[in-house]
């Protein structure tokens, strides 16, 4: 007896106080005080923190949204304010004015103060006597989008009477996007059926990554590529007359959307289920019957998905299409007229705009749109499609 | 412990090194035009070499945003490629009360590109206006050949695309323009379109041809060389602005003074640009 007692007592102390492994006592068992899980610092920091910051990037998407979208609001409410008056400058014998009331500076050996035509005073002004002489600015008329402007025909922000048609700038858009899809949804699909099931390992080894460097290619360089060498090259083949439009600027996006395209509808493919194939072989099918009509069907929602997200890349894409789809904002269905995209139009008139009026206001609305737009793809590409392909995939639908 | 009072001393060396730096110097922001900015740098590196007791940073990103940078008081100076609008000049007078400086520091060209192959080799301001406007659409109109006429332009964000709008075509764009980013971009295009034309800065015609431009039918037609945009017979040149919030004092008024001097000036002629004196 005194023995074993030793022997317990020896275990007890040898027992190390792990608090990993479970309180147990032969006595007693597992009892329920026992297995509830200790309460570690550490782990509970760690866990609350993973927490936080996935909800903190659901918030910065929408603070994003809140902002771009409030810089777009003064379009709905603006109205005109009073005209300020130009300061009249009382020591007027030596300061120099331009047209805008603003002071200029610098050396002149006229009497009078050369100004410009803002009234602004001038510094360093230039003694031309035959200077062209600047017309007095016109007091722009009232430029508010009104709905009726912003559903106009014509994109034509800096203007005397500016027109913010979104019209041109949508179905250009729409235009690309088509284009682009048409190339590159086949091509994408085609070779990932291919490397799915007909390429040997080695093979697949070498073409996977390669498709998945093409993503990596920055969109400056596909669009510099357009603009030099795919726009001479089509134009020779079709001989159209202009250098620059929808039909070159898509197939360039659609180099930008394969590598996405593929990558989904590859792993879609690969997710379809063995038993699939083998009973569809065992039928009698050959095997492209096999990849054509059970394969590719059963991964249908996946590469709808895939198809989807490569149209949110190619709505959004913005440095490709204003290099090479010579932004006339034209309205024609004609594939081989230049084009003007939503994004393109950010891209190259947010530098410059004046910060605050209409034009920078109806921009900020352009990109609250095609924040939109790309946010619904993607989550119709997310949500939908997923739970699509987990039930066909069960064998629920 | 003396390894760690060593490097706290290190540390404390290289912050008052660097904070006493930052006292001496005297610190220019230069922001605004891309038409502007390579000249800039330029004006920039020079000027520190002779005076490095100022440090002056370029940077570009367009008149507008230059501008906006000026009413927000985070640029001393702002480059601008086109005259400040009246809805500007609003903003700094709510802000600063004064109605801001105007400084031209640089003239430059509005050249108008044709390709090398079309014959075409004069234009008069009504002739660009008609064909940039859409009225002109045949090259035989003009005395070329029997094509259509490709516009060419720059994004409606640029001085020269509203310069161009206000002193030649004095009317809204034909919407077959094509815009494109820089004016390097435009010659690009016109170089490779046999029918096409375009306008942009003097500083960037390579492998197009220069058009001549004359004012109305009866005037003598003039290239844009250097001698006549200086001369002022060219038809279209315009001027390059500086915008400061008042007049200029101190290390600025130096600074500036030293780019309408004559050392200034050769720079602008280096660059491509032409001198304003």
């Amino acid at each position: 007896m005194n023995y074993f007692e030793n022997i317990n007592n020896d275990d007890e102390e040898l027992k190390p106080k792990d608090e990993n492994t479970l309180d147990y006592s032969p006595q007693k068992g597992f009892t329920s005080e026992s297995l509830k899980k200790k309460f570690r610092l550490s782990e509970f920091l760690a866990e609350k923190l993973i927490t936080l910051i996935a909800f903190l990037s659901i918030t910065i998407i929408i603070l994003i949204f809140v902002f771009v979208f409030r810089e777009s609001l003064p379009i709905f409410y603006k109205t005109k304010k009073a005209k300020t008056e130009k300061i009249i400058s009382t020591n007027s014998k030596t300061e120099n004015v331009n047209s805008n009331g603003q002071e200029t500076y610098g050396v002149e050996t006229k009497k009078e103060t050369p100004t410009n035509s803002n009234g602004q005073e001038q510094y360093g002004a230039v003694t031309d006597n035959n200077k062209i002489k600047e017309e007095e600015r016109k007091e722009t008329p009232e430029d508010r989008a009104s709905f009726r402007n912003l559903t106009g025909r014509i994109w034509q922000p800096v203007s005397d009477d500016p027109k913010y048609g979104l019209l041109p700038l949508f179905l250009g858009t729409f235009k690309i996007t088509i284009i682009a899809m048409l190339f590159a949804a086949p091509v994408a699909i085609l070779a990932a059926l291919f490397t799915s099931n007909f390429a040997s390992k080695r093979m697949k080894e070498i073409i996977k990554p390669a498709v998945e460097l093409l993503a990596g290619f920055p969109s400056v360089v596909v669009g510099f590529f357009a603009l030099m060498v795919l726009a001479s090259f089509f134009q020779n083949v079709f001989g159209y007359e202009t250098r620059l439009n929808a039909f070159v600027g898509g197939i360039a996006m659609a180099l930008a959307a394969i590598p996405i395209i593929y990558t989904i509808t590859e792993d879609a493919l690969t997710a379809i289920p063995k038993t699939y194939t083998e009973a569809s072989l065992a039928l009698g099918a050959s095997s492209w019957q096999t990849a054509f009509f059970v394969t590719l069907p059963a991964a249908t929602p996946g590469i709808f998905a895939a198809i989807l997200l490569g149209t949110g890349r190619v709505f959004g894409e913005t440095m490709i299409v204003l290099m090479a789809t010579g932004n006339a904002a034209m309205i024609s269905l004609n594939p081989f007229d230049s084009v003007r995209t939503l994004s393109a139009t950010i891209g190259a008139e947010m530098a410059e705009v004046v910060f605050g009026d209409t034009h920078y206001n109806v921009l900020f609305l352009i990109g609250s749109l095609l924040f939109i737009f790309t946010f619904t793809l993607n989550a119709i590409a997310e949500f939908y499609v997923k739970g699509k392909l987990v039930k066909r995939i069960q064998g629920k639908s | 412990m003396k390894k760690r009072n060593i490097i706290t001393a290190i540390a404390l060396g290289v912050v008052f090194t660097i904070a006493t730096a930052f006292m001496v110097k005297q610190k220019i922001t230069v922001k605004g035009s891309d038409t502007l900015v390579i000249l800039a740098q330029r004006w920039a590196e020079v000027y520190m070499k002779s005076n490095p007791n100022v440090e002056i940073q370029v940077t570009g990103g367009g008149s507008g945003t230059g501008i906006a940078a000026l009413i927000n008081g985070s640029t001393d100076i702002a480059n601008a490629s086109r005259q400040m609008k009246q809805s500007e000049i609003d903003k700094l007078k709510e802000r600063y009360n004064s109605m801001g400086v105007e400084i031209a520091c640089a003239k430059d060209g509005i050249t108008i590109f044709i390709n090398n192959s079309n014959p075409v080799t004069e234009l008069s301001i009504k002739q660009l206006s008609g064909i940039y406007t859409g009225k002109i659409k045949n090259w035989k109109e003009i005395g070329g050949p029997d094509a259509a006429i490709k516009l060419y332009g720059r994004e409606n964000s640029s001085g020269t695309y509203v310069y161009f709008k206000d002193n030649v075509v004095k009317a809204d764009y034909a919407a077959s323009c094509q815009t494109l980013p820089g004016t390097a971009a435009v010659v690009n295009a016109v170089k490779k379109d046999k029918y096409g034309i375009g306008y942009g800065g003097a500083a960037y015609a390579e492998g197009v041809k220069d058009c001549k431009v004359k004012k109305d039918d009866k005037s003598t037609a003039y290239l844009p060389t250097a001698e006549n945009i200086k001369s002022n017979v060219y038809p279209i040149s315009r001027y390059l602005y500086m915008y400061l919030k008042n007049r200029p004092t101190g290390e600025i008024k130096k600074y500036i003074d030293w780019i309408l001097g004559p050392e200034g000036q050769k720079l602008v002629v280096e660059v491509g640009y032409f001198p304003v004196k």
